[in-house]
């Protein structure tokens, strides 16, 4: 199944039909087919956390979580995410609605000024603990290179994904 | 900006591509990553009216190495080749190649297949591809062909794909004592270089694939010439000259390209030591 029905043959408009599965529920949505995910996630699902910085791929404010990886929402669209398990900064909680050891790390270490990048860089975070590239300071700077942040607060999420990368380590051993 | 309006399908096989494709001519394109082409679809550089998505097609993800040839799948993502351990072990200069190429989110959607087919001058596939001596595979309405990737690339952003051809993979030779290099100067991680060079040395020949360098990714005979018969690194280094377009842009002017080339060709070539 892919989850998508093309509807109607108008050049503009929502004419198809596509399911996305976000932190776990089932959305059905009609969409103009160039909607990309980034503007299905905050337009139709009213899931804003997920940011649009650039719009292009250079920033990573619209990083999300598709099957586990790490991807790009604005430079995905809506329609070839049908089918995945899409995950985003609102899914990132746990069922308690306790915040995921990355988010506390985040507050705990300051690791944002105005915030509007770190939605990005928390997924991105996550996922560069979870793939193994969090094992030094220099690691973690490389790893996380595509997520920029205009208030450079880039010791202080540094330090955060160290820590949590560390506790996972701990786990591990 | 947006894009222009356009239709988008996810055909199940290959073969319900290439038959979309076809039908649909020049209208049609195909997406795979999206990694590129979403980004010129948002610039209006390109306007297709049906969007053909082959990124989930499992007959275009595999790597597999038999008969001394590693072959690659077009639809394999670029973090899926670079961890690869067939990869790793018998084509080091890719998965070296690879980690400079974007970013890990960008890296975890854009295919092997979409790099090669987009034919950017400054990506860094191209290059290896023509450093290995690879050579791609299509296949249209009339079934498949082989392509060497020396005549593959044949103008900025264009390649010998005919319109209603998928690139399916790329076969890679591997021989025993090849000696490989990889250098590139970008200003920033993940920022596309201002020159860079994949080089590769088998017995009996050496390839050097440079990228960034003007309109396509090309080969530098002369210089490669030079060292395959033993020649002085910096004669090797002086044939640079002839073998790279005076290429300005921007980013850097004909001479500091050539110069910044030649500390490329010293720093790979060098480190193989004496030859
Ligand atoms: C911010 C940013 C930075 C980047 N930096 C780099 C970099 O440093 N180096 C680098 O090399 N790349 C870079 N890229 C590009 C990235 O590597 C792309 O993933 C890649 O160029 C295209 O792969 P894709 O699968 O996304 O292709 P798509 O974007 O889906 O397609 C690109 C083109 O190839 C065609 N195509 C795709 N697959 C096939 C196929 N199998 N057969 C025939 N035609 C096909 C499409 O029709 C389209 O014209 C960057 C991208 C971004 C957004
Ligand atoms: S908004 Fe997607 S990378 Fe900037
Ligand atoms: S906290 Fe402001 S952009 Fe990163």
């Amino acid at each position: 199944m892919s989850g998508i029905e093309t509807m109607g043959s108008e050049a503009t408009g929502p004419r198809m039909r596509v399911t996305l599965t976000v932190n776990g529920a089932d959305h059905d949505i009609q969409l103009d087919p160039r909607t990309t995910l980034l503007d299905a996630l905050r337009e139709h699902l009213g899931l804003t956390g997920t940011k649009v910085g650039c719009n292009h791929g250079t920033c990573g404010a619209c990083t999300v979580h598709i099957d586990g990886r790490r991807q790009l929402s604005c430079l995905m669209l809506a329609a070839a995410a049908a089918g995945s398990a899409i995950t985003t900064i609102e899914g990132l909680a746990g069922a308690d609605g306790a915040p995921h050891p990355m988010q506390a790390a985040f507050v705990a270490h300051d690791a944002l000024q105005c915030g509007y990048c770190t939605p990005g860089q928390i997924m991105s975070a996550v996922a560069c603990v979870a793939e193994g590239h969090a094992g030094s300071d220099d690691e973690i700077r490389e790893y996380m290179s595509g997520n920029l942040c205009r208030c450079a607060a880039y010791p202080n999420i540094v330090a955060a994904v160290r820590e949590v990368a560390g506790s996972t380590m701990a786990e591990a051993a | 900006m947006k894009a222009a309006a356009f239709d988008y399908i996810r055909p199940e096989t290959l073969g319900a591509a290439i038959t979309l494709l076809s039908k649909h001519g020049p209208d049609a394109k195909l997406i795979a990553g999206g990694q590129s082409l979403l980004p010129a679809l948002n610039l209006r550089l390109s306007a297709p009216g049906l969007l053909i998505d082959i990124g989930r097609l499992a007959e275009l993800r595999d790597i597999t190495l038999a008969d001394r040839t590693l072959h690659i799948g077009a639809g394999c993502t670029h973090a899926h080749v670079m961890n690869h351990p067939i990869v790793q072990r018998h084509a080091p200069l890719i998965a070296r190649a690879l980690t400079e190429v974007a970013h890990p989110a960008i890296r975890a959607r854009g295919t092997f297949g979409g790099s090669l087919a987009n034919a950017d001058p400054a990506a860094e596939l191209p290059a290896c591809a023509l450093a290995l001596d690879a050579v791609m595979h299509a296949q249209g309405p009339e079934g498949p062909r082989r392509i060497p990737a020396a005549h593959f690339f044949t103008s900025l952003f264009e390649t010998a794909l005919a319109p209603d051809e998928v690139l399916t993979g790329v076969d890679i030779p591997i021989q025993g004592d090849t000696q490989w290099g990889f250098a590139e100067l970008a200003r920033r991680t993940g920022d596309y270089a201002m020159v860079g060079l994949a080089a590769v040395a088998r017995p009996g020949t050496i390839r050097l694939g440079w990228f960034s360098v003007g309109q396509t990714a090309i080969l530098a005979h002369r210089a490669a010439a030079i060292l395959t018969e033993g020649g002085p690194l910096e004669a090797a280094c002086t044939a640079l000259a002839d073998d790279l377009p005076a290429h300005d842009d921007p980013q850097a002017s004909a001479a500091m390209r050539l110069h910044l080339a030649r500390v490329l060709l010293r720093r790979v070539v060098g480190a193989w030591g004496e030859r």
